[in-house]
């Protein structure tokens, strides 16, 4: 009666189909083609030294973006994690401060349950006090950031006063390869999986797909934008801890102005912001083709000013054409 | 009796009652379903039909009654409930995931995991495939969902209700949206359904469907239970007249005037997908009754005529001459005017107050050099405000504050100030009391009179058979009939808002209306 199964054309499908569509194919492209071009303007491109510099500019923003990317999936965003990251880090570094033998693993443990408390104050507006997102981490955003100075009472920290130690969990190199580094992969590693694999990871994209039918079909729509928003606040409270290590210092304003790489890299990764649809492979390679604008115009030795410019130029081109991709696709009455 | 076999049913409500803030939208109405048949559900616009299967669904709880479900009682506190119990609901993309495959809307929530507690995507797929082909469908269920078309949605949420092990399938106006041979298909599932024991409860307009598909058919009329008959054996007349056949002795009468000129002639009016060979004449101090099913497109005909929605091709003339209306100003530069379905929205400025509605289309009168005689308008105002009898607290009352009946009194008023040729009202005493529904329609008998030319677009049966001298009925976009005042009759007219098309046969697939 029926026809042969035809379930998948090919059962071995490879790793990066089983990760990806056609919209990550498509930034892959734009970035073979980019590092091409410069490739041809500058020599000093294609070397191992300086991918490892890009590679440990974007590695804080993918941290973070990875948490930003479920935000945006849940139809929000999360304005907070730049102060988060701020306030995490100067926390810790009051801590450490002066402490020659502060136990690294603590202080890397206590920068990720204060991100989690922060994360979760913010799920907790959202949640409980119904309100919405962007509004709620807006104002977090500023307490926390206002919390930094309360925290260090208007001091810094400066590198002299950091112990080794805690410069080393950023630096310290892992098979070759610098720990920070290793870091965001494993956390984009198993952000992915968690996002594909699990029950919970569905249940977020089909909040972000559908909140009307989330409710009907049983899904705890409350609960899982707690999560989200925990999982989000977690990663900015490691970032933080890692971003101290990174530079070396704490100051008040670090962070400022980071949650908006982290949206870049989602927005030009391919999450849309009309919710429901993302992928962390998009994430890593938007970080990725930010970070190589960066670099290239630094090495290419084009204005340092010019580049916020194009930042912002490269996430309204991408906006562009998620949503030309999305109306394409979809909706079609 | 009405048994299709001899097995217990599945789903028995007994005395079930359901008001809202005073009316009755539910009285005392049973409905009893079986395993591995199909019923259908029918009854007029306001019958009660959604809000009997929002109860079913658990969406709503009735004010009194019960529900019994194999037997037992039980209470529907929650969607989930019903869910549980296996009732699912056939929304279309209403309630699919988008952005998410086929196969992971089917599954959401219980998804097949591996050994490790992962979920087994190649499992899933696999599965997935199975509900689908038991219906006879071939579809890539890596899909995402937001490529497919309605019909194959509508597939994908009837697989989705078989992996819960859903008993009772409801379908609601399933194939407002689908080509005829989707149609069939969907039919053909239906029986599919049907034939391994589910309970399919059907609800549509279109009474050749309930006879092509299905086994029993319940009848609501104005919240009451009529009748549960099997389909076989019964005639189209016995049901229509099963869903309108009631004691009209509440007609409004109209005065008796007579026919003047011919002021409007509308000549093969089409909007590609919306309608189609629209034709008919209006005559001066005529009401003109324009009956059908709600999505049967007459306000867009109005629409159109008033310049808001242009149509593709077609003719209109008015006082003979043939006029092109581009535009609402140009229509009541013709002397047009139409008074909206939805007086909130399209017909008040509701935080403006009486006079500022009353004058808004006609504020050049009042005046000179862009500054406005306000004693002038407010005597305007008062003038028509006097004349519709509105019951306010003043002229300066927002409109916002006025009863219903009021509002619509006010909108009337408005447009009346434009002295009109022509007038179109779109459902004009819809959700108003009794009473200022009378001083409506003396209203309009008195314009009618007058020599104003009315159109009247109305879903009350008592409206259309009291009011007009002559009726048009449109369904899905075409005429399907036109009867004087005397051949009018409720079955005629319910016959042709029901008529699925005309002379070829084939459907022209309408775009789903945006509001029901």
């Amino acid at each position: 009666m029926t026809a042969n199964l035809k379930v998948s054309k090919k059962n071995s499908s490879t790793l990066w189909s089983r990760f990806s569509t056609l919209r990550e194919l498509g930034i892959g492209v734009v970035t073979l083609v980019l590092i091409i071009l410069v490739t041809f303007r500058s020599n000093a491109f294609l070397t191992v030294d300086n991918f490892r510099d890009i590679f440990m500019a974007i590695a804080l923003t993918v941290i973070v973006a990875c948490g930003q990317m479920m935000v945006i999936v849940i139809r929000g965003i999360d304005l907070s994690v730049g102060s988060v990251v701020g306030l995490v880090g100067m926390t810790v570094g009051m801590m450490i401060r002066d402490q020659m033998n502060f136990s690294m693993p603590l202080a890397v443990f206590i920068g990720i349950v204060l991100g989690f408390i922060l994360g979760a104050i913010n799920g907790l507006i959202i949640t409980k006090g119904k309100v919405p997102p962007i509004v709620a981490t807006l104002g977090t955003m500023s307490i926390y950031r206002g919390l930094v100075v309360v925290v260090s009472n208007g001091q810094w920290v400066d590198s002299y006063r950091i112990p080794a130690a805690f410069l080393q969990i950023t630096r310290m190199p892992i098979f070759g390869v610098p720990a920070l580094i290793v870091y965001a992969v494993l956390i984009a590693i198993v952000t992915a999986v968690f996002l594909k694999y699990s029950r919970t990871g569905r249940q977020i994209f089909a909040l972000g797909s559908n909140p009307n039918a989330a409710e009907v079909a049983g899904i705890p729509t409350d609960r899982i934008k707690f999560i989200v928003f925990c999982i989000s606040g977690t990663l900015a409270g490691f970032a933080g801890v890692l971003w101290a290590s990174r530079f070396g210092s704490v100051v008040n304003d670090m962070g400022a102005g980071f949650e908006l790489q982290t949206v870049a890299a989602c927005v030009v990764g391919g999450v849309s912001v009309m919710g429901g649809a993302g992928s962390i492979l998009g994430v890593v390679m938007g970080a990725l083709l930010i970070g190589i604008v960066g670099n290239s115009l630094t090495i290419s030795n084009i204005n340092p000013f010019l580049r916020l410019t194009v930042n912002g130029f490269l996430i309204l081109l991408a906006v562009v054409f998620d949503t030309y991709i999305y109306r394409r696709l979809g909706k079609s009455k | 009796m009405t048994k299709p076999s001899n097995t217990l049913p599945v789903l028995q409500m007994q005395h079930i009652y359901k008001s809202y803030e005073g009316v009755k939208a539910l009285v005392d109405v049973q409905l009893e379903l079986y395993p591995g048949e199909v019923h259908a559900l029918v009854g007029e616009n306001g019958a009660g039909k959604s809000t009997l299967v929002k109860i079913i669904m658990g969406v709503i709880q009735p004010d009194s009654g019960e529900i019994l479900f194999n037997n037992e009682l039980v209470k529907m506190d929650n969607p989930q409930i019903a869910q549980k119990m296996g009732i699912a609901a056939i929304y279309q993309e209403a309630s699919l995931f988008p952005d998410l495959s086929v196969a992971e809307n089917i599954f959401l929530g219980h998804e097949p995991l591996t050994k490790v507690g992962a979920i087994d995507w190649r499992k899933m797929n696999e599965m997935a495939v199975k509900p689908l082909e038991e219906l006879g469908i071939k579809l890539d269920v890596k899909r995402r969902v937001v490529t497919l078309t309605i019909a194959q949605m509508q597939m994908v949420e009837i697989a989705k209700a078989l992996s819960f092990d859903a008993k009772i399938l409801i379908m609601d106006e399933p194939t407002s949206a689908l080509t005829s041979h989707e149609v069939a298909d969907l039919f053909g599932i239906v029986r599919k359904l049907r034939d391994a024991g589910k309970t399919v409860l059907f609800i549509s307009h279109r009474l050749e469907e309930v006879f092509e598909v299905a086994d029993r058919v319940t009848v609501l009329r104005d919240g009451h239970f009529v009748e549960t008959k099997p389909v076989k054996g019964m005639t189209r007349e016995e049901l229509v007249r099963a869903m309108v056949g009631r004691n009209i002795d509440n007609m409004f009468p109209k005065l008796k005037v007579k026919r003047g000129e011919l002021v409007l002639e509308v000549k093969n009016l089409t909007k590609a997908g919306i309608f189609n060979d629209i034709s008919f004449k209006l005559y001066k101090g005529e009401i003109l009754g324009l009956a059908g099913l709600v999505g049967a497109r007459r306000t867009d005909v109005a629409t159109t005529l008033f310049g808001i929605a242009p149509a593709d091709s077609g003719e209109v003339y008015i006082d003979g001459e043939r006029v092109s209306i581009n535009g609402p100003q140009k229509a009541m530069a013709l002397g047009m005017a139409y008074v909206p379905e939805n007086r909130q929205i399209h017909g008040l400025v509701l935080k403006s107050n009486i006079t500022k509605n009353i004058t808004l289309p006609v504020l050049k009168e009042f005046s000179k050099a862009l500054i406005i005689n306000q004693r002038k308008e407010a005597g305007r105002a008062q003038e028509m405000h006097d004349k519709l009898e509105v019951k306010s607290a003043g002229l300066d009352q927002l409109a916002q504050e006025l009863s219903g009946g009021n509002q619509q009194k006010v909108v009337l008023a408005k447009w009346l100030s434009t002295r009109p040729h022509i007038l179109m009202l779109d459902e004009p005493t819809r959700g108003i009391d009794v009473g200022t529904k009378a001083a409506v329609h003396e209203l309009m008998s008195k314009l009618a009179s007058e020599g104003i030319a009315i159109l009247m677009i109305s879903s009350e049966m008592p409206e259309i058979l009291g009011m007009s001298d002559r009726v048009l009925v449109m369904c899905e976009g075409r005429l399907t009939g036109e009867f004087t005042q005397k051949e009018a009759t409720q079955e005629k007219i319910m016959h042709a808002a029901t008529a699925r098309s005309l002379a070829n046969g084939d459907t022209v697939l309408l775009k789903p209306a945006e509001k029901a």
